[in-house]
């Protein structure tokens, strides 16, 4: 197998296919299949989303694409080396205020103070968290933490942003302002995302493609592009044609399920 | 007809009054007086005790409390013993603290950089918590000599684990999600334990140290009795106290034995809070 991850971007006419895995194949070795000939393309200007069932090795796509696994056949490759990788838990540092934990990435990666500090303001503001600067995780909300996860993620300035179930936790109310969130950031930082759930409204409101995977061992059954223009009206959870993709997708995800 | 409407009055005598609800009053202000209570009954029991003792013409054995505070404060003979003991046996514990420190977090660093390496030594850290320390101070009088040197080593064989263990167990404690945040960004294994691993092993370090400190004042005090040579210190005292059979010397040495392990068990309690507190419940 072939791997070319983090292969800095070519100064000349950037590639448009920031992430390209085809037919990615990974086994653990306690003999556990995860993914299975997976092949998936993310373009710049892009946003897609897989939902799949718990388990399906979603996760391990974000892991291979990250570095924090190797695929065991197949080729993955990632054409930047600006990634931003946010978990299923914030993983905030609990002894550190939100400004310095959203600092630590620019801190790890040996910037100066100055530049991380302008760096997590701005990203800081960008959550809209101005004001708990100061404040330390502990006295923070679910949704706020997850906003200092995103802010940390941010100050790297990622060309492909990668989300792993981000806002499983959350309640529905705070998981959909934070979509909304998450919409404006996309439009605005002009970032591709790979973002996994196993929520079908959350993965056609946020994505322009939407990608269906099977049960273990996890392969793609079906992909949905999603027609609705770019930013999108929070109101559009509510309209028809919406109600009728979410019911194409979840449909395949029980035909894949079975 | 008329139909009586009106509410049945038998269950009356059951419906719960306003007002009549009792709190249980748990606030932490009115605590004081409890163990301030309690501190007088002990005493009163004291002196009772030593009564019955003084009765049967045995108050050799049982000073009463003001005989104590008396040959602690008021006797010179006594007090230039117990005060200058008090220091020796302070700079014992401290010292064998400070070591068990860096030996205890140097093992637990080594140990949390592998598993294999865990899984190797760490039996043999149980090993020395096990050691009967009685049995081996004849062989570290014979190696190091029965003086202060012999008594800071028995206070680091006894307050060395609970460092060790705890250390170890604080550096492990960051989760894997935290570790491979660090990882993506290809952070060195001396950033990953210094930016990460030594502060989210702050809280346990500080209980285990708490506990060390405990135990290094036991350890200073019957390695004091134990090593015959060098400066006495508590454990000489009492040693010495109780051969004469002076009660109230004795029991004299013994309060401030017990007073310096109080004082540093809430100074580094004390010092937990300052160290963790902020982000860190200890409940």
């Amino acid at each position: 197998m072939t791997l070319t991850a983090h292969a800095p971007a070519s100064t000349g006419t950037p590639s448009p296919d920031l992430l390209d895995f085809s037919g990615v194949t990974m086994r653990f070795d306690t003999g556990t299949v995860a993914l299975e000939d997976v092949d998936l393309t993310v373009r710049r200007g892009e946003f897609v989303t897989v939902v799949g069932p718990s388990g399906c090795g979603k996760s391990t796509l974000l892991r291979i694409a990250s570095g924090l696994e190797t695929a065991t056949a197949g080729t993955a490759s990632v054409s930047t080396d600006r990634i931003g990788y946010v978990f299923q838990d914030a993983t905030l540092l609990p002894w550190r205020t939100v400004q310095r934990n959203v600092e630590l990435l620019a801190e790890l990666n040996g910037q100066s103070s100055q530049e991380r500090q302008g760096k997590a303001a701005a990203a800081i503001e960008l959550v809209g968290l101005t004001g708990f600067e100061s404040s330390l995780p502990k006295q923070l909300s679910g949704g706020m933490r997850m906003r200092t996860s995103l802010a940390r993620s941010l100050t790297l300035d990622p060309e492909l942003f990668l989300f792993d179930e981000p806002f499983g936790a959350l309640d529905e109310i705070t998981r959909e302002r934070l979509n909304d969130e998450l919409l404006r950031l996309f439009v605005e930082q002009q970032f591709a995302g790979l973002f996994i759930t196993h929520s079908v409204s959350e993965a056609v409101y946020l994505s322009t493609r939407v990608v269906v995977m099977s049960g273990r061992p996890g392969h793609i059954v079906k992909t949905f592009d999603v027609p609705f223009p770019m930013p999108r009206d929070p109101d559009i959870r509510y309209s028809a044609e919406f109600g009728e993709l979410v019911g194409e997708v979840s449909h395949a995800l029980r035909e894949g399920h079975r | 007809m008329a139909i009586d409407t009106a509410p049945r009055t038998t269950t009356q005598g059951r419906s719960p009054v306003p007002g009549q609800v009792t709190v249980r009053r748990s606030s932490a202000k009115v605590i004081w007086w409890q163990p301030a209570l309690a501190f007088v009954a002990i005493i009163a029991v004291w002196y009772l005790i030593a009564g019955i003792f003084a009765l049967q013409g045995r108050s050799f054995l049982w000073p009463a409390p003001h005989e104590v505070l008396i040959a602690l404060v008021a006797e010179p003979t006594a007090a230039a013993t117990i005060w200058p003991a008090l220091l020796n046996s302070v700079l014992v514990a401290i010292t064998g603290l400070a070591i068990a420190v860096v030996i205890g977090v140097t093992i637990a660093v080594l140990m949390a950089q592998a598993r294999w390496i865990e899984r190797s030594f760490f039996p043999y850290a149980v090993v020395l918590q096990c050691v009967p320390i009685l049995a081996i101070t004849p062989l570290i009088g014979a190696i190091v000599g029965y003086n202060f040197a012999g008594k800071v080593v028995v206070t680091v064989i006894i307050s060395l684990f609970p460092i060790i263990a705890n250390t170890l167990f604080g550096l492990l404690s960051a989760d894997r999600a935290q570790r491979e945040l660090f990882q993506l960004q290809r952070a060195s294994r001396w950033t990953l334990l210094t930016k990460l691993q030594f502060p989210a092993a702050m809280p346990s370090f500080m209980l285990g140290l708490r506990t060390a400190a405990g135990l290094s004042v036991i350890g200073a005090v019957i390695g004091d009795q134990l090593m015959g040579q060098g400066s006495p210190g508590l454990g000489s005292a009492i040693s010495v106290f109780s051969s004469r059979i002076q009660a109230p010397e004795t029991w004299a040495s013994l309060l401030v034995a017990s007073a310096f392990g109080v004082a540093v068990f809430l100074l580094f309690g004390l010092l937990s809070r300052l160290a963790v507190g902020k982000w860190f419940d200890l409940g």
